[in-house]
């Protein structure tokens, strides 16, 4: 401690470089931590899909309905302890910019099957009562300010009312959360009986089913069962891993979170190894100063203290300004407006981050430390004058 | 004058080695320095003065011959020890002051009293009372770039003493200096000597200020001479 004055000083001597060089820091860590963001945004679906949940869709694709008759027929199959419809429904609320999931469904099913949805039980019971009733995760809740109780009209370019419109009437019954930070808090659902008696094209079809298995480890074999009991039919299956469905649905816009983290990670780099730079160059300048220290009985393990605390000051101010900040913008909001699904830094990451900032520490200081070190006393004097 | 010697030198020899060449410094000097004396040490630039300095505060090693000083055989310190050998017995003082340019005046009186187990008001008390001896007090949170030559040598005398060390090794103190600011860091190091007992050894190429000290010792090529040749 008696040492810090000592080790604030150093700052004090060029002080525009030393805040532009932790500024430099606190930028490197705010991409970092921004970038952990993100990528949570493009891969969280995938990392938290429930082990004991499978998907099936229609083996061709997914724009391809399969007849609402397969429910009961899954639901026959051995080790399928649930199963519940869904189908993409497209619609947008007020502007076409405003793109969010929305999918009917049968409510209890889905509560069954989903149980990392929090919602209150009196919003449940609504929603059983209210035909047009419809959930909402919390963070498109708070995109459009929605609350239980409020009407709203969504506008889908798919599915045509037996009226002949397109604008489809809810009442929003409860605001579900997530079990975890990483859970999908973005999709409305609502009735699909409601979804059914309106619609005037595709009746009797749905998109996918989500089904829950008894036992995680025969997910295989049961996921095979199921294609089986639809084979040869006009409509066959594919049935995969909820993980393996994501995965694939991830996979459409996952070149780009590639691309922006490597953009990102480039950026990141850069700045420690210029901010490394000017660490060491601050060092070798004061080669006098260490010769002194040393002439006045500072041990050379005590100088490779010396420059070794400086620069990890220096890193912990900058790296933890930048994580602060990174955490402080991503709590405000995922920079598209509410369109990706999960936006948090995780706490993993966070510590992470204090790794690297002591990894940066370490990496910028141990060689003018080690040089500082091994300064002989009358070298560096002379050096120094 | 006491006759016990503080610095003792027996046969030491200082050699470089640039490359193929190897360049003597010191060659087989024996010196002896009393307690309480005021030595000054002079000769032309390249006479081997400062590395004589360097060899007696601990800061290199001889490359032969034997350097006792403050009763240790310093050849045979490990480079650690001989810092904390350095911290305990000896004080430097700086011909272009070395002050840390960050540091207020006090704080770089301070430095050496890090190295101690001195609690934070020991260490002021003692800050105090080096400021005091070399008239600084009131000086004493600016700044070296705030404070004259001479202050700011002032400041190097203070932090030499404040750990009151056996020896005074001082390289050129007044080389940087005009006159009257010379003569005081003069005094101030004649008092020192006087009033407070400090063995002292300044290098100088100033015969003014050699004529403050008790006796000069003459180095020519790396070795002691009577006088310099013309």
């Amino acid at each position: 401690m008696k040492h810090l004055p000592l080790l604030f000083s150093s700052f004090r001597r060029h002080r525009a470089r030393t805040a532009l060089t932790a500024l430099s820091i606190c930028v490197a860590f705010l991409v970092y931590g921004y970038l952990a963001a993100i990528r949570v945004a493009f891969t969280a679906g995938v990392s938290l899909a429930g082990a004991d949940r499978l998907v099936v869709r229609h083996r061709v694709s997914l724009a391809q309905l399969l007849p609402i008759s397969y429910r009961d027929r899954i639901r026959r199959i051995p080790g399928v302890a649930d199963v519940a419809a869904e189908t993409w429904f497209g619609g947008t609320y007020q502007d076409p910019k405003n793109i969010f999931p929305q999918m009917p469904v049968d409510p209890e099913a889905l509560l069954r099957i989903y149980p990392e949805f929090l919602l209150p039980k009196e919003a449940r019971e609504r929603w059983l009562r209210t035909r047009i009733g419809a959930i909402v995760g919390r963070k498109t809740a708070q995109r459009f300010g929605w609350k239980p109780g409020d009407h709203i009209t969504l506008t889908t370019p798919i599915w045509r009312k037996k009226d002949g419109t397109r604008a489809w009437e809810f009442e929003i019954v409860g605001v579900f959360d997530g079990a975890t930070p990483g859970t999908d808090t973005t999709p409305m659902f609502f009735r699909y009986d409601y979804f059914e008696e309106t619609r005037d094209v595709a009746e009797g079809w749905v998109g996918w089913y989500v089904v829950k298995v008894a036992d995680p480890d025969r997910a295989a074999l049961i996921a095979a069962r199921i294609d089986e009991e639809f084979a040869n039919s006009s409509s066959e299956t594919k049935t995969e891993t909820e993980r393996a469905f994501l995965q694939s649905w991830a996979s459409q816009i996952g070149d780009i979170g590639k691309i922006v983290t490597l953009v990102l990670t480039a950026v990141f780099v850069t700045i420690l190894l210029v901010a490394g730079n000017t660490m060491a160059q601050s060092v070798r300048e004061r080669t006098g100063e260490w010769g002194v220290l040393k002439a006045i009985g500072f041990t050379d393990r005590q100088v490779l203290g010396l420059v070794l605390g400086e620069a990890l000051l220096l890193t912990l101010s900058g790296g933890l300004g930048g994580l602060a900040l990174a955490w402080w913008l991503v709590a405000r909001g995922d920079p598209t407006g509410g369109l990706l699904a999960v936006f948090y830094l995780p706490g993993r990451d966070l510590v992470q981050g204090v790794g690297w900032i002591l990894l940066l520490a370490a990496a910028s200081g141990l060689p003018p430390a080690w040089q500082a070190m091994r300064l002989r006393v009358a070298e560096a004097l002379r050096r120094g004058a | 004058m006491a006759s016990d010697p503080i610095v003792r030198l027996v046969g030491v020899s200082k050699r470089y080695h640039r490359g193929a060449e190897t360049v003597r410094v010191l060659e087989d000097l024996d010196l002896e320095i009393d307690r309480g004396e005021f030595v000054a040490l002079m000769g032309p630039s390249g006479s081997g003065k400062s590395t004589l300095l360097n060899l007696i505060g601990g800061l290199d090693r001889p490359s032969k011959g034997a350097a006792v000083v403050a009763g240790r055989r310093l050849d045979r310190l490990s480079d650690r020890e001989l810092a904390r050998w350095r911290a305990r017995h000896i004080g430097f003082v700086f011909q272009m002051y070395n002050l840390l340019p960050a540091l207020s005046a006090e704080r770089n009186v301070e430095l050496p009293l890090l190295l101690t187990g001195l609690d934070r008001a020991q260490r002021r008390r003692r800050v105090r009372t080096a400021l005091a001896i070399v008239g600084l007090v009131h000086r004493r949170r600016h700044r070296p770039n705030e404070l004259s030559g001479g202050e700011q040598q002032r400041v190097g005398v203070a932090r030499a003493i404040v750990s009151d060390p056996d020896l005074l090794l001082c390289d050129e103190p007044t080389g940087d200096l005009d006159r009257k600011s010379g003569d005081e860091i003069l005094a101030l190091l004649e008092e020192l000597n006087r009033r407070f007992g400090k063995t002292i050894v300044m290098v100088t190429h100033d015969p003014h200020a050699s004529a403050r000290a008790h006796r000069t010792v003459y180095l020519y090529k790396g070795q002691i001479v009577d006088r310099i040749p013309a």
